[in-house]
Order: C-alpha cells, then sequence, then structure tokens
C-alpha cells in the first residue's frame, strides 16, 4: 500500500468514530497548546528582559565614589570627594576598550517654570552620557563639549519633568529656575517609561556636570563615572583595570579598601534573564509532559480500537493484507491523530497565548520555529505510542481473528 | 520450447491440466496444552478446476479447519497440498497472504464485512493488497457488485442492507482479484432458505461462467446439492466422496419460490393463515 492509501484508509477509520478521534486527539491538543503557552510566555518575557537591558546602557560600567562597604552596608558617594574629573580623563586616556565615558554629579533639586515647580533629580554630565545610557533626544538638541567647559545654564529635560512643568507648551528655548539658576532647555528625551522595578525612568533632566559642580552643588568632585565598554566580554577586564588605575591614583595601600566601587547593571537583569529561561524550560518541560500523557491516551485508545477491530483485521489478513500493511494501517491512524492533534493544538496554543497577552498584559511571543516542532514532536509522539498498538494488530492470528467474538 | 512460466521467475506459477486443490495425507493437529487434538486425520482429496464441491459432516469434524488450510490461513502438521500444481504447504507467511490475495477468495458464514463503509469500499478490499490504483479498485468493484446483482446499491453500508445482499457484497469482495478458487465455510447459515436458493444461483452461475472452482462447506443437504459432488467428513477423515446425482439448479428453483420482496412474502403468509 503507497503512503496515500495508508493515510486515506486512516482518516476514514478515524471519521467512523468522529467523537472518539476528537476526545483522543484532546489530550495532544492540550499538551502542544500548553508547550506552545509556555514557550510563548517564556519568549515574551524574555525578549522584555533584553528590552530592558538594552534601555539600561551600552555595556554600562557604573564608577561609584565611596567603599563598597562599611561593616557590609554601602555606605554610596556622601562625603567621598575623591573621585575627580582628572581620574575620569585618566581612565578614558589609559583603557583602550571604552567606547564612551561621562562624569556624573546628582542631587535632588526643585524645578519651576512660571507657577508650576516640581521635585526632581538633576544629573550633571557630559554629552556621551547620552551615547552610555542610550538616550536620545526627541526634540531640540544636545549641549555640547563646549557648553561643558563653560559651565553653560543649558539642560535636556526627562519626558516627566517635561510634562510637569509645561503641559502641553512648548519647552524648547524656554527659562527654568534650578533652585536660583536660572536655566535654559535646549532639549527633550525620549520616554522609557517604567524601570522593571516600577520606577518612572524619566524623572530627572541633564545639565552640564561643570555647571551641576559649580553653580549647584558648589563642589568640585564627581559623584560617579558612567562608561561604556566596546563589547560585554570587555566589561569584566575593564573594570579591573579602573580598579588597579583608580587604586593608584588615589594612593590606596594594599591593606585599605577601594574608596569607590564598581556595578554593571546589565548582569543583575542578566541574571534575571538567566532565571527567566530556566523557569520557562520547567514550564515546558511540564507541559511536554501532558503531550506524552496524551500520547499514552492514544495508546490506550489504539489498544481498544484494535481489539475492538479484531475481526476486521483477521479480514484484512485474509484477503491477503501483510503484517506490514496492518502495521501500517494503525501506525498511520495514530500517527494522523497525533499530528492533527498537534495542528489543532498549535491554534488553540496560538489563541491561548493571545488571551493570556491581552488579559494578564504579560508580554507574549509566539515563536514560529516553536509550531513546526510542536507538530513534528507530536506525530513522533503518534508514532512512538502507535507502535506497540499496530504492532499487536499486525501478529494477529487470521483465524482466530476472524473467529473473535 | 518451454513456457516461460515454467523458469520459476514467476512467484506464483500455475501448471495447465493439474488439478485447482491437490491434497495428499493432510494432518493437522492442534496443542492445547498436554492434549493433542488431532482435527484431520490424513485427507486426501483432489479438486479439478471448474469442479463445484460441497463439504458436508458432523460438527466437530474438521470441515473448517479443511477450508482454513486449502485457503493458506494455516500450515498442515503433516501432508501436502498442491494449488494449481504448484506446492504451497511449506510456503512463507508473506507468500501465503499474497496466495490469499491472488488466488483465493473467502466467503463467510458471518459476511465479516467493515462496518460503516461502503459497499464498492468492502468489495474492493484486496485489491487494496494487490496495489491496484483507486480508479480501477472503484471499476472493477462497481463491475464484481454487478454480477451478484448489487448494481446501485455500491454506496450503501452493510446495516443498510438485507442478509442476503450483504453476503452478496461478500461474494463480490471474493471474486475481485479473479481467484482460481472460491472457498464458502457456511455460507448460508445466516440466511433463510430463499435466500440461500439466491446465494447458490450466484455459486451455480460463477461456477458455469468463469469456471471458477468454489468448496462449499454446509450442513444442508438440500445446499450440497446445488454442488457437483459431495465429500463426506467424519472425524478429520473423508468418509463418503460422491458425485451429486439429480443435482439442483438454482436458476430453475428460483421463480417457483414467489417474489422476493417482504410485501410478496406477507400476502403469502396471509394466504396460508
Ligand atoms: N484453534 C484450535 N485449537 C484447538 N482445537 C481446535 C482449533 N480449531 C479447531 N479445533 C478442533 O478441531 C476439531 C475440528 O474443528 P472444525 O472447526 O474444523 O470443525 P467443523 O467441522 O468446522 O465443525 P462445525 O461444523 O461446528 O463448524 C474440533 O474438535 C475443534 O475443537
Ligand atoms: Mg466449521
Amino acid at each position: 500500500m503507497g503512503l496515500i492509501s495508508i493515510l486515506r484508509v486512516a482518516v476514514l477509520a478515524l471519521a467512523r468514530n468522529k467523537m472518539r478521534s476528537v476526545l483522543t486527539m484532546l489530550g495532544i491538543i492540550i499538551g502542544v497548546a500548553a508547550v506552545i503557552c509556555s514557550v510563548a510566555v517564556g519568549a515574551g518575557a524574555s525578549s522584555q528582559i533584553q528590552q530592558q537591558i538594552a534601555n539600561l546602557g551600552d555595556n554600562m560600567i557604573w564608577v561609584e565614589a565611596g567603599g563598597r562597604s562599611v561593616n557590609g552596608v554601602r555606605t554610596g558617594s556622601k562625603g567621598t570627594k575623591t573621585l575627580l574629573l582628572l581620574d575620569a580623563k585618566a581612565i578614558q586616556q589609559q583603557i583602550p576598550a571604552i567606547t564612551n565615558i561621562s562624569p556624573h554629579v546628582d542631587t535632588p533639586t526643585q524645578v519651576v517654570y512660571g507657577n508650576q515647580n516640581w521635585y526632581t533629580t538633576v544629573r550633571g554630565v557630559s554629552p556621551e552620557y547620552l551615547a552610555v545610557r542610550r538616550w536620545a533626544v526627541e526634540r531640540g538638541s544636545s549641549f555640547f563639549q563646549e557648553d561643558v567647559d563653560h559651565a553653560a545654564s543649558v539642560c535636556l529635560l526627562g519626558h516627566t519633568v517635561m510634562e510637569n512643568l509645561f503641559g502641553t507648551e512648548d519647552p524648547i528655548g524656554k527659562t527654568i529656575r534650578v533652585r536660583n539658576l536660572p536655566c535654559q532647555v535646549i532639549g527633550i528625551l525620549t520616554a522609557k517609561g517604567q524601570s522593571p522595578s516600577g520606577q518612572d525612568q524619566d524623572d530627572f533632566f541633564l545639565m552640564p556636570f561643570t555647571t551641576v559642580q559649580k553653580k549647584i552643588k558648589g563642589i568640585d568632585w564627581l559623584d560617579d563615572i558612567m562608561l561604556s565598554a566596546a563589547t560585554p566580554a570587555a566589561i569584566r577586564p575593564i573594570e579591573r583595570e579602573i580598579t588597579a588605575l583608580l587604586r593608584e591614583r588615589h594612593h590606596l595601600r594594599a591593606d585599605e579598601e577601594d574608596d569607590f566601587n564598581l556595578r554593571h547593571p546589565a548582569e543583575i537583569a542578566q541574571a534575571g534573564a538567566e532565571s527567566q529561561r530556566i523557569m520557562t524550560i520547567l514550564l515546558a518541560s511540564i507541559a511536554s509532559v501532558s503531550l506524552i500523557v496524551g500520547g499514552i491516551g492514544i495508546m490506550n485508545i489504539m489498544l481498544v480500537s484494535v481489539t475492538e477491530r479484531t475481526r476486521e483485521i483477521g479480514l484484512r489478513l485474509a484477503v491477503g493484507a501483510g503484517e506490514m500493511d496492518v502495521q501500517m494501517q494503525f501506525l498511520g491512524e495514530a500517527t494522523v491523530l497525533s499530528a492533527l492533534g498537534g495542528g489543532v493544538g498549535v491554534g488553540v496554543g496560538i489563541l491561548a497565548s493571545n488571551v493570556i497577552s491581552s488579559t494578564l498584559r504579560w508580554p507574549v511571543l509566539v515563536p514560529w520555529g516553536a509550531l513546526v516542532v510542536a507538530v513534528i514532536f507530536s506525530a513522533i509522539v503518534g508514532v512512538f505510542f502507535g507502535y506497540y498498538p499496530a504492532h499487536k494488530a499486525a501478529h494477529l492470528d487470521p483465524i482466530d481473528a476472524l473467529r473473535y467474538e | 520450447m518451454q513456457d516461460p512460466a515454467h523458469h520459476g521467475v514467476v512467484v506464483e506459477p500455475s501448471v495447465p491440466g493439474s488439478p485447482a486443490i491437490e491434497v495428499r495425507d493432510l494432518h493437522k493437529t492442534y496443542k492445547l496444552g498436554e492434549i493433542q487434538v488431532h482435527a484431520l486425520r490424513g485427507i486426501s482429496l483432489a479438486v479439478e478446476a471448474g469442479e463445484f464441491v460441497a463439504i458436508m459432516g458432523m460438527s466437530g469434524s474438521g470441515k473448517s479447519t479443511f477450508m482454513n488450510l486449502i485457503g493458506c490461513l494455516d500450515r498442515p502438521t503433516r501432508g501436502t497440498y498442491c494449488l494449481d500444481g504448484r506446492d504451497v504447504s511449506r510456503v512463507s507467511k508473506r507468500d501465503r497472504s499474497r496466495i490469499r490475495n491472488q488466488k483465493i477468495g473467502f466467503v463467510f458464514q458471518g459476511f465479516n464485512l467493515l462496518p460503516r463503509t461502503s459497499a464498492l469500499e468492502n468489495a474492493e478490499l484486496p485489491l487494496l493488497y494487490a496495489g491496484v490504483g483507486r480508479k480501477q479498485r472503484i471499476e472493477r468493484a462497481s463491475e464484481v457488485l454487478r454480477a451478484v446483482g448489487l448494481a446501485g446499491r455500491e454506496r450503501h453500508h452493510p446495516s443498510q442492507l438485507s442478509g442476503g445482499q450483504q453476503q452478496r457484497v461478500a461474494i463480490a469482495r471474493a471474486l475481485i482479484n479473479n481467484p482460481s478458487i472460491l472457498l464458502a465455510d457456511e455460507p448460508t447459515g445466516n440466511l433463510d432458505s430463499r435466500t440461500s436458493v439466491e446465494i447458490m444461483e450466484i455459486f451455480q452461475r460463477l461456477n458455469q461462467e468463469r469456471r471458477l472452482t468454489i468448496l462449499l462447506v454446509t450442513h444442508e443437504e438440500d445446499i450440497a446439492r446445488y454442488a457437483h459432488r459431495m465429500v463426506t467428513f467424519r472425524d478429520g477423515r473423508v468418509q463418503r466422496d460422491t458425485p451429486v446425482a439429480d443435482r439442483s439448479l438454482a436458476a430453475r428453483i428460483l421463480p417457483t419460490l414467489g417474489a422476493a420482496d417482504v410485501e410478496a412474502a406477507e400476502e403469502e403468509n396471509h394466504e396460508g393463515a
């Protein structure tokens, strides 16, 4: 018998018992749908995390003034005056694998425009900061090195600050007051929205760090230095080099602790991505178990079917069917059942993923490759679990089978 | 000059002029644990091509066992069986299924049709395993269904057919591959007497028109009288083997039985009452 004949006979036999066929397929349908849902939710979460990592910055390394710990508690930059602009310049000159670097001084402050005021944070940076943090200017323009050199009173507003001070008014060219300093708005940053931890990432504004140092905070040191490594792989070596360089520059003895600390936020998010990936694998494995349960359901029904159709098998053998023909007939039925179940399961899975994404507001991403794999895998389940019943059918004795009551 | 069929290249060569069936000292012993059941104890018999033979005998005398051996569904414990001149008593399982497909037609007491399957698809079943294409299968199935008087019933399922019609579908199925022998084990056992005669009419017609060799197992002397020859089994041996004198001809008897449809039968009943 040719493949077409086998499939035709299988489909006809299944159509004779529609209800049973559908119920048998249900196991596979649910299994495949479950696998697809869990993979889709996993892929959605993972793409969201990747997005967040991209938002954090471009292979960013963050050098913060202040030692890592005092009795296990980080002290932060408060009161540490040792991190200087010269340190930033030295890092830039001596470590080649750095693409961008920006000093950073920040302080909470009130800003006023007309009768609107807003309590926010000012960050004093260099123009490279935008590249390090992957910020883009939505309207207006950035400031330049010249503005840094002159400690110009210009600022770039985060979206939240702009919305609270200006509403619908065009802010470009307007003057706001930062504490007592009049300051011209020259640009607006694009919005990044909420961070994974729920913080508003757009509630700040940027000024040249020289301006913040001299005209707002009245200091001559830096709170932080932020920089980008050329590649993710370069982050670790750069950190080692920075540590060595700064320890030398700050004349720290071997028994003294660092008076700065290094962090790269992407690492934290990467860890999140890793645990999320493990979670997806776990979910998909559990879902796969239900596929196997579905396969056992097929085996069960095929065994019942072989017993029920013993006389049919006897007859087929009597009129000249070979063992192989009978084997292929029942294997064909099992495979058609599970492949069809797999196909329907894919549809149900896609539908369920969309329902999840719209009701739970989870990011969901259906990977198309997974659909093909799901159908093929369920067909394999059919072949695997259909083999034994088919083998049993093929090895019946025709006389006994014909006489079976 | 040699006939190319004798070269052994052809899977099932038939030797012209030899009997359709020739068995010598055929034994079949079943082992049921410690006990041995001697179902056949040395049957020797030859059936010429085109013969119509009835096999009779008491229950348990070995008729069905014999038919299973002739039908290549089973192998004898001892003895030889030549089908169309070729010894098939020791051939492999695979070859036996090929012989069943090509040379033998079966008709059973219980019809053995596939349920929820049309008459056409039931009849074409052997062709499926002969590797015949779909179009040709349908053509030939319609043809044999017409030959057994079922033209127009091709799409009917067994549940929509009477017992006699179902048995005709089974006969059509047995005929479809142009077998050399037709084996019928109590084909009329589930049918009333009129329908039985109808089946005998088909058998006699096929036997005469196609020179089909027929082996018919029956318990009824009346039915056996439609054959050329009557073989009686007893305890796994041939007890009697006699030609049928004064053979019944179904084509003649049928008109005397009256109309076939239900209304006519009911009328008869009323008249009788
Ligand atoms: N598979 C088997 N295993 C054991 N014994 C068997 C088997 N098949 C048949 N027999 C025995 O062989 C003997 C002959 O059986 P068989 O079926 O050939 O009789 P039969 O003539 O066809 O009877 P009936 O007229 O009732 O159909 C019986 O004693 C039966 O019990
Ligand atoms: Mg019998």
